[in-house]
């Protein structure tokens, strides 16, 4: 039965989607903001499958390792939005096609 | 009941994922990360990992929304450009969904638990923050105070990255 009783394989196949969604958000769109919000779902993926996983078996220690995922998203935000603030004032767009002064 | 709150829930959190992948304004943008993250929080309080929502809603649905709402009102970013959706970049995309959902159960019966159906109150606790600190604090102390480590260099970078006159 799909729909009455809720298993692994449903929060696994929730969070790949997610992670999908995600993934296209960063290939597709073009201002840096978003791409970065698409970033935060790409970890929100990879944190609900933790959880499921260490829920259905029993174990503690992946909510653990979601504790630091969380963490590190926080520093990884704070940092990433600096260097928006920063390119922006040098460069007045934060469009990623638009920023190609590094490119070879 | 568990099934009613997951799909309910499933339901509401790829939708707003998709909305924020497809909306140009960034305001909507990051109404629509609010509430996904919500969401997911929700996820977690169905998953009896009770501490791990609170920290989802105070750390991700705070502190980082707050955090990307300052940003566009210092940037004064606008929408994007419309662009083309491609009729075989939707069906790749939905392809891949599809595959992805396939993938998932697979890999899902790779598990000892993969037939174990979801039943509230069977989980043995370890999702409060009394089992989560006793684990924090004793056989993951050292990555818990590296990551104050990791906080204060985060810190320090913002604030380097941030200044006006980086020749001082």
């Amino acid at each position: 039965m799909i729909f009455g009783e809720v298993t692994l394989g449903h929060y696994l196949a929730l969070s790949s989607l997610l992670f999908l969604i995600g993934l296209a958000g960063v290939l597709l769109r073009r201002s840096l903001l978003i791409v970065m919000m698409s970033l935060e779902l790409l970890l929100n993926a990879a944190n609900l499958a933790l959880v499921a996983v260490g829920r259905f078996q029993g174990l503690p220690d992946p909510q653990v390792a979601v504790f630091f995922v969380i963490t590190v998203a926080a520093a990884e935000v704070s940092l990433g939005l600096a260097i928006l603030v920063a390119i922006f004032r040098i460069q007045k767009t934060t469009a990623a096609d638009q920023l190609s002064t590094l490119r070879f | 009941m568990e099934a009613i709150f997951f799909w309910a829930l499933a339901v509401g959190l790829l939708v707003s994922a998709t909305a924020l992948v497809a909306f140009r304004n960034p305001v909507t943008n990051a109404v629509c990360l609010v509430v996904a993250l919500v969401m997911q929080a929700a996820l977690f309080i169905t998953l009896e990992s009770f501490f791990l929502a609170a920290v989802q809603v105070i750390v991700y649905a705070g502190a980082v929304m707050v955090l990307f709402l300052f940003v566009i009102m210092l940037l004064d970013v606008r929408e994007e450009a419309r662009r083309r959706v491609s009729w075989p970049l939707l069906v790749g995309v939905v392809g891949i969904g599809g595959g992805a959902v396939f993938g998932a159960t697979k890999i899902s019966s790779l598990f000892p638990s993969s037939d174990k159906i979801l039943h509230w109150g069977q989980s043995g606790g370890g999702g409060g923050a009394k089992e989560l600190g006793r684990l924090l604090f004793t056989s993951y102390s050292p990555l818990f105070l590296t990551t104050g480590v990791l906080l204060l260099v985060a810190t320090i970078g913002v604030v380097v990255l941030c200044r006006k006159d980086p020749e001082v």
